[in-house]
């Protein structure tokens, strides 16, 4: 990756560049922002409002309305930990607490360290062997309080 | 040569296939054998992963579950010779849980390589098409019609009803659309689909553009899927390379281009309009209907909205004719239901079976009972929006009306199974939460009625005045009923409501005093 990829202002107008002209772009754009810079610059809404031709409450709205985006940096990895219903039925609630525990920090929050951030999933579609976790983009499944210490050591 | 087949699906992936075959790899070197590995989709049967395959004069074993660390001794054991295994459980589709299943969508699932064309092909794929395309439009939705076929997505609606209305709406530009934004708790047809037999999807799209008039197809993948996006990103090319998606389709004359849109965490997404705002780029509010989104849909032309198992079935539909597809089912609901068994299940997975089946025998013969051990206590139906159902409703037999007639639904057929350790009230309250945090907010009802919900059910388990709060609680959820302008609000009152009904002791007090 070449190190202009990581300036939030290049990386934002490539991305408008690239899909201002696509029919509904803004979400894919946002997506392309947050892939590249891992968050969405509160300060780069004006040019991506301008680029798309739509007003900056309109990209705010958006960004806002969607739990996947964020306007501040994130930890290196993002551990998504399912709440739904097939993963409580085994057991998700006592993982739950234990791995804000051991991370000490609550959902939305990034650990001190910088390395993860714990965002709440609501369902992976792994439900025939709950309890799951996504950490970055890999799924594992049947995490009960052992494999979650096991994982976070791998990690 | 022998060949292994391991699959590259999600949930055969988080129970550790990768290493098992990059273990497979290295035997392989250390023994001088040589073997080819290919990374097919899963057949559903996840309580089975990793499900190992070996190959051999065209009959495929299987081994299952198969971890890393029993790799070696497979090899040890001759690998396909290796029938006196502990592992190994015989021809792959001698596998009783998998034979007792009528498989129509699924099933090439985990038989072939999801992203050969050629395999695709050689196992009836694209049959629908190529007679789409000898037909006229009217005959195709006719044909769709015909079927029976109803909605997968959870409402229902016959698809021909919905396709016809789009080919009759005078437009230049139509559109289809593939809701594939698979939110629903204990479902995974969806993903496994695209993961295992992804082509069905884009033949399926194509002959609903052929039938309504459509040049532009979308298909809203959520980002919880990400192997889904890869897979579908891979045969879209194939597909447009092989003349089958793209300009002048197959010399038809006919153009259809699909994209891939990404949605980015929201539930209320699944729902059709919300999902039309979220792919025009918006927040996914729901929107207002009339008008339907067989009228005014997409950029405010005329759209179909379909679930990703819907336009599946089409491929069905047209290749083998309406009156197959219809042949099975029951009542009026026609053809095959794809039932996720879910949640504290000792064999889940994905059963595909003719509608009628009764949820015990899904639960029970396919599923075994719990994972846990312990007797099964309620069994939610259809997701988060569904509702939680005793052993006294498990003979109901599966099929849309009967679930309707009994304050149930099907949805997309998740079934998620409870232990007797299940909170009914820790359910009911999060069915509450889940509305409150999912909720677009356009609606009061479901923005305000779900949080003070979550209130009113706090409440109760503190014992504060308990009976005027269920008294509430039970015109709220009127309200929520009512009131609201899509099925999240409309229907998360049924959780609730089943909970207290037929679990009624988790609302009561310990003590029996109110506070």
């Amino acid at each position: 990756m070449r190190s202009s990829d990581r300036v939030p202002e290049v990386v934002v107008s490539s991305a408008v560049r690239k899909f201002a002209d696509t029919p509904g772009g803004l979400l894919p754009l946002l997506h392309e922002i947050q892939a590249g810079l891992g968050f969405i610059p509160t300060d780069s809404v004006p040019a991506i409002a301008s680029g798309m031709g739509l007003s900056r409450a309109e990209v705010h709205g958006v960004i806002s309305f969607y739990h996947d985006f964020r306007d501040k940096p994130g930890g290196r990895k993002t551990i998504h930990v399912c709440r739904a219903e097939a993963c409580q039925a085994v057991g998700s609630r006592q993982l739950e607490a234990h791995v804000k525990t051991r991370l000490g920090v609550d959902y939305g929050e990034t650990t001190p360290d910088g390395r993860f951030t714990l965002e709440p999933v609501y369902c992976l579609g792994n439900c025939a062997c709950g309890p799951s976790i996504r950490i970055a983009d890999d799924v594992f499944a049947r995490v009960d309080t052992d494999r979650f210490d096991e994982l976070l050591g791998d990690t | 040569m022998v060949k292994i087949y391991i699959p590259a699906d999600t949930t055969a992936c988080a129970l550790g296939a990768d290493n098992v075959a990059e273990e497979v790899v290295l035997q392989a070197q250390n023994r001088g054998l040589d073997i080819q590995i290919k990374r097919n989709g899963s057949r559903g049967a996840f309580w089975l992963e990793p499900l190992l395959e070996i190959e051999t004069d065209e009959e495929r074993y299987a081994f299952g579950p198969v971890f890393a660390g029993d790799v070696a001794g497979l090899f040890d054991a001759g690998l396909h010779e290796a029938s006196e295994h502990p592992l190994f459980l015989g021809k792959v589709t001698d596998i009783d849980w998998l034979a007792r299943q009528n498989r129509l969508t699924f099933a090439r699932a985990g038989a072939i390589d999801p992203l050969s064309l050629d395999d695709y092909k050689h196992e009836g794929g694209y049959e629908g098409l190529k007679r789409a395309l000898a037909m006229t439009a009217e005959d195709i939705v006719e044909a769709v019609t015909d079927s029976g076929l109803r909605g997968r997505g959870g409402a229902a609606f016959p698809a021909g009803i919905k396709w016809r209305t789009v080919l009759n709406a005078p437009s230049e530009q139509k559109y289809v659309t593939a809701n594939a934004d698979e939110g629903d708790s204990g479902t995974f047809a969806d993903r496994l689909l695209m993961e295992a037999d992804p082509f069905q999807l884009i033949e399926g799209m194509t002959i609903c553009a052929m039938a309504v008039g459509a040049t532009e197809g979308y298909i809203y993948l959520r980002s919880e899927y990400p192997k889904a996006l890869d897979v579908l990103n891979q045969v879209i090319t194939t597909a447009e390379d092989a003349n089958l998606l793209g300009k002048n389709i197959c010399g038809s004359g006919r153009d259809f281009h699909i994209h891939i849109r990404v949605g980015a965490g929201a539930y209320i997404c699944g729902e059709e309009t919300s999902m039309l705002e979220s792919l025009e780029g918006k927040r996914g509010l729901v929107r207002f209907k009339p008008p339907l989104p067989a009228i005014e849909g997409l950029f405010g032309k005329p759209t179909v909205v379909n679930n990703v198992l819907t336009l599946a079935a089409v491929t069905t539909v047209l290749a083998k004719g309406g009156a197959y597809y219809k042949d099975y089912g029951s009542g009026r609901s026609r053809g095959t239901l794809s039932v996720q068994l879910a949640g504290n299940i000792r064999r889940g997975g994905l059963v595909e079976v003719p509608f009628g089946a009764s949820l015990r025998e899904l639960v029970e013969d396919f599923g075994g009972g719990t994972a846990s051990g312990r007797p099964i206590r309620a069994i939610q139906v259809g997701g988060p929006l569904g509702a939680y159902l005793p052993e006294s409703q498990w003979d109901t037999p599966l099929d849309y009306e009967a679930f309707t007639d009994m304050g149930a639904m099907l949805g997309h057929g998740g079934i998620v199974v409870f232990d007797d350790s299940v909170d009914m009230l820790e359910q009911a309250r999060f069915a509450m939460e889940f509305c409150a945090v999912e909720s677009c907010g356009k609606c009061t009802p479901c923005r305000i009625g779900s949080v003070r919900g979550m209130e009113l059910i706090d409440k109760i388990a503190k014992n504060e005045n308990r009976s005027a709060s269920l008294e509430l609680l039970d015109e709220l959820c009127e309200t929520l009923d009512q009131g609201s302008l899509c099925a999240m609000g409309g229907l998360t009152p049924m959780p609730v409501r089943s909970a207290i009904r037929y679990f009624p002791q988790d609302f009561e007090s310990e003590t029996g005093n109110e506070l």
